[in-house]
């Protein structure tokens, strides 16, 4: 049994992009906490994106950069070291799937965060700190302008036509590009699980 | 070849492993909390069910305002739903539920140990970040995403890429009103917010050995705060008593080969770590956050640092920014800062011995500002009133709440107003944390303690010394 695509494979993507330049920027600054319980499918859900750094309580829009015109509708973000850190919530990559956005460029991504981009079809990029930095210096000189990304040859040009290499994981690389769920994959071993269990079971019989 | 605990644990729960090096693991035990309320629906749109649901044990806590005692104390709406359904859930797919009537609930990673679910040498995972706390116990704990926690309720398996190894050495012993939670901070001061990124981290030492499993657990809790899903202490005498007796631990023969087994659950001594950090004890003191990340920590007694004084220009201005949000002033004393509300509460600090040490600064004294005592479980909070320290606190005019996250999170309603500044005994100060606009400073229970009678930062130690 071959595991078939449910989330958008990822291939090549070229898009304007944003520059973020928070370090540590957690999780809680990308979706704020009373949005936890929100649904997927709630019409508001690209909204929760930053939304603090976004919106005054009025629901005005402050100046922070994402509300820039020439960013808007950028699929890309070039953020800071340590990207989000902090909670667990999924529901920050499910925000940044809500507004278009398939790749987070930053010199180092939390893990927790890492595989749940993974798990999204969305590409967590690592590049070095100088390079981060260089991109958002040219995103901010140049607001709206593009980033290009090849995720089979782990390549990306950036807006002065720069090409950068990025190391990738071959099994969350494998993932993305086919667009694979984990459950799916994981059943094609169902029967080496279910062996395990029993043996495993013999072995900690208190643990059961 | 010697091995680290971590990996001795690892190893007995691969069922393969890939040859990019990916290993898909067997999880003994799963925990989940009303936040995920969301997956049982999805779990059964996707046409899967739960594997092993006697290996899924779930409790509401982060959707509890903890004035309610009941459901329908519960404000109707999302808050009210995401509890409900992880009860009916437990229900129709037939898993072990503590829900809010019942003593055994409260925050989840207060209630797994205290119920004997949290075992030596298990590889437990909860969606939560915070899931580090039960590595205390010496198993492999994990924080995982809400696919992730799909993928264990459909497969009873995670995939993970095996992490690098990091020990974090505690010399010398900790000085007079010192706690775990300034070793935690000192710790994640010392390596940054991702210094951990990547590893598995075990503490060692005197100091960690001569905590209690309570302190372990504050130690382990914030182990996510530096940047590592998973840190863990090698099982000893003190893990097995607290262990002992407890209604989901192993009983009578199983119980003795379990001992057996736990007892040989340590890194060798020859294993080699990836990373080794060593701190002593000597040098660390009650510690006060002054900024929106864990590592912006320092002593009581020391000052907001100047950002002008640090050379990297980044650094600078996330602390300029850290500075302004907080409203503070470089070269301001910590012990000047006041605070509008303390928080003592929360995975990291809500269990009894955290309540007793609240409690020894309180006794006797009012509270100067509005302090929300919130303990960890149902049965945390009967052992207290069995030792009176709810009067304690009620008698210093504190507010005595039912268990929850309360305002750790604040999604339960309880939040602090914009500009307002906390003392919070929780493991998080980002900006908005507890409320729009909120500002928190994070401290141990004793420090949460001073800072509520006195209405600013304390030096817990002068306090005690005076009693
Ligand atoms: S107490 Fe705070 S950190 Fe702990 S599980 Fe609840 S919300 Fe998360």
């Amino acid at each position: 049994m071959t595991a078939a695509p449910t989330i958008d494979p990822f291939r090549t993507f070229a898009s304007s992009a944003v520059p973020i330049d928070i370090a540590n920027c957690d999780t809680d600054q990308i979706i704020p906490a009373r949005f936890l319980r929100k649904g997927s499918d709630d019409p508001d859900y690209a909204r929760f994106l930053l939304h603090d750094l976004r919106f005054n309580t009025d629901g005005s829009e402050t100046n922070f950069v994402f509300n820039e015109p020439a960013y808007r509708g950028a699929g890309i973000l070039v953020a800071d070291k340590n990207w989000g850190c902090g909670s667990s919530r999924e529901n920050a990559v499910t925000a940044l799937v809500a507004n278009g956005i398939r790749a987070v460029i930053a010199p180092s991504v939390a893990d927790i965060h890492y595989s749940n981009c993974i798990q999204n079809g969305v590409l967590p990029v690592r590049l070095s700190d100088e390079e981060c930095a260089t991109l958002r210096a040219q995103l901010r000189d140049g607001p709206g302008a593009e980033i290009a990304i090849d995720l089979e040859t782990q390549t990306l040009t950036g807006p002065d036509q720069t090409r950068y290499t990025f190391e990738i994981d071959p099994f969350d690389k494998h993932r993305l590009l086919n667009g694979l769920d984990d459950i799916s994959l994981t059943l094609e071993h169902d029967t080496t699980i279910t062996e395990f269990a029993a043996s495993y079971a013999a072995r900690h019989s208190w643990a059961g | 070849m010697p091995q680290t605990l971590f990996e001795k644990i690892w190893h007995e729960h691969v069922i393969v492993t890939r040859d990019d090096g990916n290993s898909l693991l067997y999880v003994d035990r799963h925990l989940i909390h009303d936040l995920h309320f969301r997956a049982f629906a999805q779990l059964k749109a996707a046409g899967h069910s739960i594997r092993e649901p006697e290996k899924l044990f779930g409790v509401p806590d982060h959707s509890l305002p903890t004035t309610a005692k009941l459901l329908a104390d519960i404000p109707a709406g999302e808050m009210r739903e995401a509890v409900e359904v992880l009860e009916q859930a437990s229900k129709e797919f037939n898993f072990t539920h503590f829900s809010m009537t019942d003593d055994r609930h409260g925050i989840v990673h207060v209630i797994g140990p205290e119920q004997g679910i949290t075992q030596p040498g298990l590889l437990l995972v909860c969606g939560d970040s915070h899931t580090s706390t039960h590595g205390a116990f010496g198993c492999i704990a994990l924080g995982i995403g809400s696919t992730e926690v799909q993928h264990v309720l459909a497969t009873q398996t995670l995939w993970q890429r095996q992490p690098k190894s990091m020990r974090i050495t505690i010399t010398g012993e900790l000085g007079f009103g010192v706690t775990a939670k300034d070793i935690i901070l000192a710790v994640i001061r010392e390596i940054g917010t991702a210094g951990g990124t990547g590893y598995a981290i075990e503490y060692a030492g005197p100091v960690i050995e001569a905590l209690s499993m309570e302190g372990r657990m504050t130690v382990c809790n914030m182990t996510i705060e530096a940047g590592s899903r998973c840190g863990l202490i090698a099982p000893d005498e003190k893990t097995i008593a607290y262990v002992e007796g407890r209604p989901y631990a192993p009983k009578g023969g199983e119980w003795d080969k379990a001992v057996t087994y736990w007892q040989a659950l340590r890194s060798d001594g020859d294993a080699v770590f990836d990373k080794e950090i060593v701190i002593d004890g000597r040098t660390i003191a009650p510690m006060v956050t002054w900024g929106n990340s864990p590592q912006w920590a320092l002593p009581v007694t020391d000052v907001v640092p100047d950002p002008a004084s640090e050379p990297d220009a980044s650094v600078r201005a996330t602390m300029s920014a850290a500075i302004d949000y907080m409203d503070i002033e470089p070269g301001q004393p910590l012990s000047d800062i006041a605070v509008d509300m303390v928080f003592i509460g929360s995975c990291t600090n809500s269990r009894i011995e955290d309540l007793r040490a609240a409690a020894e600064v309180v006794k006797g004294r009012k509270a100067a500002v509005r302090t929300l005592v919130v303990p960890g479980s149902g049965l945390v909070k009967k052992q207290a009133e069995a030792e009176g320290l709810d009067q304690v606190f009620i008698d210093a005019g504190m507010e005595w709440r039912e268990p929850g996250c309360s305002m750790c999170l604040a999604v339960n309603g309880e939040t602090l107003g914009a500009g307002q500044r906390s003392a919070s005994t929780s493991n998080r100060n980002f900006r908005g944390r507890q409320g729009v606009g909120s500002r928190t400073h994070l401290v141990s229970p004793a420090m949460a303690a001073a800072a509520a009678v006195t209405g600013h930062f304390t030096d817990v130690r002068k306090f005690t010394e005076d009693a």
